[in-house]
């Protein structure tokens, strides 16, 4: 059911080949052409089906709590000089991410294909959660691929995946993380791929995927014109999201490509440095390549071998973005931006503190993003960022970062009472960075 | 100059032999040793060798290959340090190569100047793990101009509509691959082989090997009933991994592949 309000222009869609200008594309092993061409066909039937938006919308309401709130962020807003500044809350999503509305989706898709099995790769472990959550409800199994330096950093995650019923399978290769997950989903699919789905997590990957991820995820972007509509009578005038590969960000600005008025912001991340490797910004440090299938900005060496990344949210820490997002980057619809890992933390802390929401370490860089362009902007301009997930994943390694100690009474209250002052004025990155 | 692919297999046709097709990982365990394992599969009784490119994220390899392309890439070696390895090879040896790559490393050094420095450096045919007909007319029409054969895959899960795609693309030789999965060794043979050998026999006249999952003399010469060619790889990058340190890499590696084409048994 499509909110009524939306949509003011039909936004563009790919070539049938799945081309986003020059991006995109179908870049995979033979194997894999014939199932991504009958995915393809399983999703325009499913798209064109009133019952599977039906069903859709009904899981939305009922398991997954959507449409979720826009909440004005005031304490924020008067802490950066802003009137008007609105969280979208993904993060009160089933499961704590707007992960689950793609996972949704693509779990009805593959019992449509009568699909036994699903796999899926994580980062943060988020869209792994997501889709063991939804494979429990729909009584299917579910292997999910994780490198280990980020089950290293989101043991959380993996427990809850595995209290859901998933197995979790350590990817030990590469760099150990997001884009090695990737390459082990790929390799499973490509062997199992008469009974399983793969189901991807961002707009990632080879066509229908990213076209596909992102039409589950404009969601966000329908509810959030028809909240700011009614809270304000007017379209926003900037809305701010995170970009890894890039589907939180892409389903708040989808619905929105046609207003000129409405600016848009992608913020990648800065990691600790500017130096390859040192970071996850991909259209400031990376150029036109192939991964994963799709052809999009990729950070690489002068060789053409993909680059490591690195970045503290393990949600973002990955070398290529959506091939959309390549499109709207060069067309210049979309600005893209980076907040580094001291701006994040610093932006996760004075999230919790000012609004009483802990935000996923992948949205606090969005977040960072509106501290740092706020004395440019109007006081009353209307500005919605995307609070993609919850923090609470983020908790124990966020107190490593800053040299807390969870433990009580463990003689280090004289390093946490000079962490409270330092970042009650808001501004200081007190902590050290590098022990990521 | 081109179509020395489909010349060796016209001469063995003619004498009525079938292809034994090699793949090496080069730089794997460094570029002079590729040199002169290349050599020695000629010797060894190889029609064709494939010299796979080494790339950060072989998505379509199991973990050999996997790991034989992390060796290769410790050493630093650039896509032109790779094409003077064929150089040097062409110096001595007229056997036919075909490059392995992923498209990536192949995109950054720039679709033309790769066709005509691999022409110029003496690769016959080049095959992209992640390229299909479907994304690659600028890619074939660069490499045609050249000289150079595009190979393409064709796989258990084609389509009748996808394999009649896929001959028209192909030169030289249209690789089957024998089984849905990435490369590696198998104790049995697929069976899902023949079908697809059928298939797309049925709509070109251009020689086909099979590959994946081909590791002992039974499956060469099984292969060799239905395929004019066998390829083998990772049981090959395996003996290389597991001889690396004797100091007789290149003897082993051959000793073994007169092991995998010994007639008869």
């Amino acid at each position: 059911m499509l909110p009524e309000k939306s949509r003011t222009a039909e936004p563009p869609r790919p070539d049938y080949r799945g081309h986003f200008g020059s991006y995109g594309g179908r870049f995979v092993p033979e194997t894999l052409m014939e199932p991504l061409a009958e995915l393809e066909r399983a999703y325009e039937a499913a798209r064109r089906d009133p019952a599977f938006h039906a069903e859709l919308d009904a899981l939305f309401r009922s398991y997954s709590g959507r449409p979720t709130p826009l909440s004005p962020a005031r304490r924020l807003g008067a802490h950066l000089g802003l009137r008007k500044v609105y969280l979208k809350r993904e993060d009160l999503n089933h499961t704590g991410a707007h992960k689950i509305n793609n996972a949704l989706g693509q779990i009805l898709l593959a019992r449509r294909m009568n699909k036994t099995r699903i796999i899926a790769e994580t980062g943060a472990g988020q869209h792994g959660v997501a889709t063991a959550t939804v494979a429990a409800l729909f009584g299917m199994d579910c292997e999910v691929y994780m490198g280990t330096e980020d089950m290293r950093r989101q043991e959380l995650n993996v427990f809850r995946m595995r209290l859901l019923g998933a197995r979790v399978t350590p990817v030990d290769s590469g760099s150990r993380t997001l884009k090695d997950a990737i390459n082990e989903a790929m390799r499973d699919w490509v062997t199992n791929v008469a009974n399983t789905h793969y189901l991807l997590g961002s707009v990632l990957g080879a066509h229908p995927y990213p076209m596909m991820v992102r039409d589950f995820q404009s969601v966000i972007g329908r509810e959030t014109r028809d909240q700011v509509l009614r809270t304000e009578g007017r379209l926003p005038d900037l809305l701010v999201a995170c970009v890894g590969g890039g589907s939180n960000a892409m389903g708040l600005f989808f619905d929105f490509i046609g207003d000129p008025g409405v600016r848009m912001i992608g913020v990648e991340a800065g990691g600790r440095g500017s130096a390859l490797g040192e970071h996850a910004a991909r259209f400031s440090g990376g150029r036109p390549g192939v991964l994963h299938g799709t052809l999009s900005y990729v950070l690489q060496d002068d060789n053409g071998q993909i680059a490591s990344t690195h970045s503290v949210s393990a949600g973002l820490d990955y070398p290529a973005v959506g091939p959309e997002h390549a499109l709207l980057h060069d067309v210049g619809r979309v600005e893209y931006t980076t907040a580094s890992d001291a701006e994040a933390l610093e932006a996760f802390q004075l999230l919790s503190r000012l609004e009483g929401i802990i935000p996923a370490l992948e949205s606090a860089h969005a977040v960072a993003e509106l501290i740092r362009i706020s004395p440019d902007l109007d006081r009353n301009a209307v500005v919605v960022v995307n609070l993609s997930g919850r923090g609470d994943k983020d908790v124990d390694q966020v107190a490593r970062l800053i040299g807390a100690d969870l433990r009580i009474g463990c003689g280090r209250e004289e390093r946490n009472s000079e962490f409270r002052s330092e970042n009650s004025e808001g501004t200081k990155a007190g902590f050290d960075v590098d022990r990521a | 100059m081109s179509g020395e692919i489909r010349a060796a297999f016209e001469r063995l046709k003619k004498e009525g032999r079938k292809a034994f097709i090699p793949y090496v990982t080069a730089g794997d365990p460094d570029l002079d040793t590729t040199v002169e394992l290349v050599l020695e599969l000629e010797r060894s009784g190889s029609a064709i060798v494939e010299l796979g490119i080494p790339f950060s994220d072989p998505l379509a390899d199991g973990p050999t290959i996997q790991r034989a392309s992390e060796r290769a890439l410790r050493h630093g070696y650039r896509l032109a340090d790779y094409l003077e390895g064929v150089e040097r090879i062409r110096s001595r040896s007229g056997i036919p190569i075909v490059m392995f790559s992923y498209f990536n490393p192949i995109l950054q050094y720039g679709l033309e100047s790769l066709a005509r420095d691999a022409r110029m450096a003496g690769v016959n045919g080049l095959l992209v793990t992640d390229m299909t007909p479907e994304e690659g007319t600028e890619y074939r029409a660069c490499l045609e101009a050249q000289g150079v054969d595009p190979i393409f895959l064709a796989a258990p899960t084609s389509s009748t509509e996808r394999v009649l795609r896929i001959v028209a693309c192909t030169r030289g030789f249209v690789y089957i691959i024998s089984r849905t999965g990435v490369t590696g060794t198998r104790d049995l043979l697929s069976e899902a082989i023949e079908p697809t050998v059928r298939r797309v026999r049925a709509h070109t006249d251009l020689p086909v090997a099979v590959g994946f999952g081909i590791s002992r003399p039974e499956h060469v010469r099984a292969v060799w009933e239905i395929a004019e060619g066998a390829v083998v790889g990772s049981a090959i990058v395996a003996e290389i991994e597991r001889q690396s340190a004797s100091g007789e890499v290149v003897a082993r590696v051959g000793e073994f592949c007169r092991w995998l084409i010994q007639p008869g048994g």
